[in-house]
């Protein structure tokens, strides 16, 4: 239990999505103008993340691994390593789930399905996506419920990150910001210095 | 010069300054920061990219006729995946320690949005060999960012260049000290901030109102 609100905190804290790998830049930056449509996006990149890191967690460990194969063909697949498959697999799980969640939301709740429609598509080329799977596939987590905690941290660490600087941009509006530096500029260098600050949680330890 | 034209020389030329992939287009920022800590990673990344852009424009070009409009993502997906899993295991084999360095961003080149971008806003719509010069200029483009980028983190960060010591032992001894925080992710995003401003600076059209 320790381990697992452990690894919940680092991956918001200390190894967010966004101040330490950049993951997600592309739509985080086109999407952090309002805090309406950043909170929009946020909550569709938890849900995904939640979605698609245990199921590439499941295909990686029962299928690609290097021995994965042991559980249908006995020791004949001692040898068998098709790991060198997993870029592919992941981004085809992330295309087909994203898809698959996306009918299933607009069938079960239309306000949610309304509300986060338009990112939903997006999100199948979020780097910050295949990012959690492949994170999740090189620190080899020890079991299904490391790996969920690990995704929904990260999407949470995101959320965090994109409606914070949306917040910040919504009010630097009115700021007398250099000219050249107006949009895109500026946002680079906000969301540089709230990664400094998100630096001073490096090092804590549950 | 009849290899290249004026509009296909434009092709190339265009992204490294006026439209460059990273400063004005805003595509692939994701891969382009965590990599530029040191030069020689930087290039790697550039050259990677500067191959799958190339071949996958070519690729979907060819096939632009023939890729139902309803399920391109998944084909430009697959194209994509393809071409880096090469990338990949080429780099396992000949640069084991750059390629493990990367880490994850290698295969993130496949959600790369300029990859992504340029398939849907070029190759979708023009023949094979404006395809390919397209990709190999917005690849430069992004290769330029990322060296220049790199080239300033790994000066200021460890006062090396390609892992070469480049600063004097004597300004050491005068108290000069290598700047930590270059080396930390935040600066990366700075140091695109500042080179955004100083291309904007420079060519006032390209200021957002």
């Amino acid at each position: 239990m320790e381990e697992l609100l452990n690894i919940f905190v680092k991956s918001i804290f200390i190894d967010n999505m966004i101040f330490a790998y950049f993951l997600g830049m592309c739509s985080y930056l086109a999407v952090s103008k309002t805090v309406e449509t950043s909170t929009g996006l946020g909550i569709a990149v938890i849900f995904v993340l939640g979605i698609t890191v245990p199921v590439n967690y499941l295909i990686e460990n029962f299928l690609l691994k290097k021995g994965a194969l042991d559980w249908i063909m006995g020791d004949a697949a001692k040898d068998i390593d098709l790991s060198f498959l997993s870029f592919i697999m992941f981004i085809a799980v992330i295309a087909s789930m994203v898809q698959l969640v996306e009918m299933i939301v607009e069938k079960v709740s239309p306000t949610l399905y309304a509300n986060l429609g338009i990112f939903l598509p997006l999100i199948a080329v979020n780097c910050a996506i295949l990012g959690g799977a492949l994170f999740m596939q090189e620190r080899e987590y020890n079991s299904i419920a490391e790996a969920s905690v690990f995704a929904l941290g990260s999407g949470v660490g995101w959320f965090l990150a994109v409606v914070g600087v949306a917040a910040i941009r919504e009010k630097i509006r009115y700021s007398n910001v250099p000219a050249p530096l107006r949009g895109l500029g500026i946002t680079f260098i906000v969301t540089g210095l709230m990664g400094i600050a998100f630096m001073s949680f490096m090092g804590i330890n549950l | 010069m009849s290899l290249f034209s004026s509009k296909d020389l434009k092709l190339l030329t265009n992204p490294l300054n006026m439209n460059n992939p990273i400063t004005i287009q805003v595509l692939g920022i994701c891969s382009a920061l965590a990599v530029t800590v040191k030069l020689e990673p930087a290039v790697v990344m550039s050259v990677s990219v500067l191959f799958v852009l190339a071949l996958a424009n070519v690729i979907i070009s060819l096939l632009r006729n023939t890729i139902p409009t309803r399920i391109r993502i998944i084909v430009q997906l697959v194209v994509i995946a393809s071409l880096v899993i090469v990338v990949d295991q080429v780099l396992k084999a000949f640069v084991y320690d750059v390629s493990k360095q990367l880490s994850v961003f290698v295969g993130l080149i496949i959600t790369n949005c300029i990859i992504m971008g340029r398939l849907e806003a070029f190759a979708l719509g023009n023949k094979p060999w404006p395809a390919f010069l397209d990709g190999v200029g917005n690849a430069a483009g992004y290769g330029v960012i990322l060296i220049v980028v790199a080239f300033f983190r790994e000066l200021l960060g460890s006062g090396t260049i390609w892992g070469f010591q480049v600063i004097p032992e004597g300004f050491y001894e005068m108290g000069y000290a290598n700047n930590g925080l270059m080396i930390l992710p935040p600066m990366a995003l700075i140091v695109v901030g500042i080179i955004i401003w100083i291309q904007r600076a420079r060519s006032r059209d390209l200021i957002e109102s």
